[in-house]
């Protein structure tokens, strides 16, 4: 009997301490953080090494798409939208309905290199050529001021961000031909590409190594300097979109993805650094 | 105390045997409640003989022909690989290996089983696919051929210990019989062992068939992942399997898109839930024609 209830004292008082330390969890700051699959892995880097640094603050990401991600913002379910392209004068119009003002923050920048195989000849196209290739206008090298060699396309898969990227910013939303071999990842696109004499393929521009040869786009070569610079044409903007002019949390996550390790992390993760 | 025991363990156990269970209910109903909505939203003809599969585009295509005939292309490939060498190995092990090789090659073909796949994907993407693809002057080696390759290299311990197993269960009876009537050796083998194991062997193909038509790793490496309806075996073609692999982390949850790759699984269940069914049957009347019981 007095076992039993010396025991249950102690389980109240174990509850008691256990309330006080709860409390302050109750009240941890959280970020949600939703969007474009092309950011998603900058967010979830700089999260993950966010979190490592306050243990207090837990910020969770969620894919979905650039659209998404602004309508849950429009919606004030997240606190940050990624995307990878500006903001919509329409999504604008509906944020201000809802009292939100959309405001825009550069985080990285997103290039891709076209690569073809090291003893191909070509070494520069027009954004056109690389269309009329992927769409199957041109299949073959001499089309292009190359040998005569089948071109044999090399692309991602249709739900990949890269992919995203290319078909946005080379082919206009036009369909790939068929036939295309469909690669599950960066390296392995290289990897073929490398070992196929008539491939083309595409990749991060973080992903150029020498066993590929990357073409220069309507005459400006795939470098870092040139997508910071602005002249290389297969490159954009990507944006971490905000409730006014960040604040609180919602500013010290952007400020660290913006600082000189929330940077490195961007070119980690296959990005280009602003800087 | 004895009792209460007893009952503890078989309640244990029974719950143990019957887990397997639970998880083919959860799996199959995660499927059907997943998979269905794309039958209603695109329309079952639609989605099974559709020839195009854009399924991010603006508007989607979701028909998985290519993709089934991709998977089925490259199944029947590992076929005409893994039958002649596995029931080939079977054979010779059961039949003319002496004692000591086959306690040497029996081992070492059902290492073969226990090469992880992504290592078969590996191994296919870097040798065997530009090996291929100088010694036929193709454009590109990552092809149905490649595929049926070394997914039938992966099958062959399958096929072949399997088949090994229903040629050492014909009665020695039966060899005994033929050699006493005056059959030769090759007359034994070709019209009275074999015949006798045969229902087993194709239980053993059946099988294999099986193991390939579900391969995941190594199709989404080495087939190239072209969604086209294939016309030869040197060609792309891209698998049920390694198109779920590919895109189910990048579909959006609850979309159709995301539904589509559930359908995709169901239909692969179902494909793979016929072949183990059509192996049993016949693996049944095996039993039976030996008269083994059951």
């Amino acid at each position: 009997m007095t076992k039993s209830k010396l025991g249950l004292t102690v389980l109240a008082a174990l509850l008691c301490v256990g309330m006080i330390f709860t409390v302050p969890t109750f009240a941890a700051k959280n970020l949600t953080i939703k969007g474009s699959t092309t950011v998603l892995p900058i967010s979830q880097a700089c999260a993950e090494a966010f979190m490592n640094m306050h243990s207090d603050v837990n910020i969770s990401v969620q894919g979905g798409g650039s659209g998404v991600g602004i309508a849950s913002l429009i919606d004030g379910t997240c606190d940050i939208a990624d995307a990878s392209r500006p903001i919509k004068d329409k999504e604008v119009a509906k944020a201000k309905e809802n009292g939100i003002e959309a405001y825009e923050n550069v985080v990285a920048l997103d290039g891709i290199a076209v690569i073809v195989h090291p003893s191909n000849p070509v070494d520069a196209l027009s954004l056109d050529q690389i269309k009329k290739i992927y769409t199957g206008e041109i299949s073959n090298w001499k089309d292009v001021g190359g040998k005569n060699m089948k071109i044999t396309i090399i692309s991602r898969d249709s739900a990949s961000g890269t992919f995203e990227t290319f078909n946005d910013l080379a082919l206009d939303d036009e369909k790939v031909r068929p036939d295309a071999l469909l690669q599950a990842s960066n390296q392995a696109v290289a990897q073929t590409v490398s070992r196929t004499n008539g491939a083309i393929g595409y990749v991060g521009l973080g992903y150029l190594s020498s066993s590929v040869k990357g073409v220069a786009v309507d005459g400006v070569e795939p470098t870092n300097e040139n997508v910071v610079n602005g002249s290389y044409k297969l490159a954009r903007k990507l944006f971490m979109y905000t409730d006014g002019a960040p604040q609180g949390l919602v500013k010290a996550f952007i400020d660290y993805v913006m600082s000189e390790e929330g940077q490195e992390l961007v070119e980690k993760t296959g990005y280009i650094p602003l800087k | 105390m004895y009792r209460i025991k007893e009952k503890i363990y078989k309640g244990i156990f029974s719950f143990l045997a019957f887990a397997s269970l639970i998880f083919l209910v959860g799996i199959t109903t995660t499927l059907f409640l997943e998979g269905l909505p794309v039958f209603k939203e695109v329309g079952f003809f639609d989605f099974i003989f559709g020839k195009s599969w854009y399924p991010t585009y603006e508007p989607p295509e979701f028909g998985i022909l290519p993709l089934i005939l991709g998977s089925l292309w490259v199944t029947f490939g590992a076929v005409l690989f893994c039958v002649p060498i596995g029931v080939g190995s079977a054979l010779f092990i059961n039949e003319l290996a002496s004692k000591r090789v086959k306690a040497v090659l029996k081992p070492i073909i059902e290492i073969l089983a226990g090469i992880p796949s992504i290592v078969y994907g590996f191994f296919g993407m870097v040798i065997v696919a530009p090996f291929i693809q100088r010694l036929l002057g193709l454009p590109v080696g990552l092809t149905a051929f490649t595929g049926s390759l070394m997914l039938g290299i992966m099958a062959t311990p399958t096929v072949c210990s399997i088949s090994e197993d229903a040629l050492s269960f014909v009665p020695r009876s039966f060899r005994e019989a033929s050699l006493a009537v005056g059959a030769n050796r090759w007359q034994t083998l070709t019209k009275v062992i074999f015949p006798a194991a045969a229902s087993g062997i194709s239980t053993s193909i059946i099988l294999g068939m099986s193991r390939a038509v579900g391969e995941t790793m190594t199709v989404l490496m080495v087939t190239g992942g072209a969604a086209v309806i294939p016309h030869t075996f040197f060609q792309p073609v891209r698998p049920m399997t390694s198109t779920i692999a590919a895109e189910m982390g990048e579909a959006v949850m609850g979309g159709t898109h995301y539904n589509s790759l559930f359908a995709i699984g169901l239909i692969l269940f179902l494909i793979t839930l016929v072949f183990n069914v059509i192996a049993e049957l016949i693996s049944r009347r095996f039993r039976k024609k030996l008269g083994l019981g059951r």
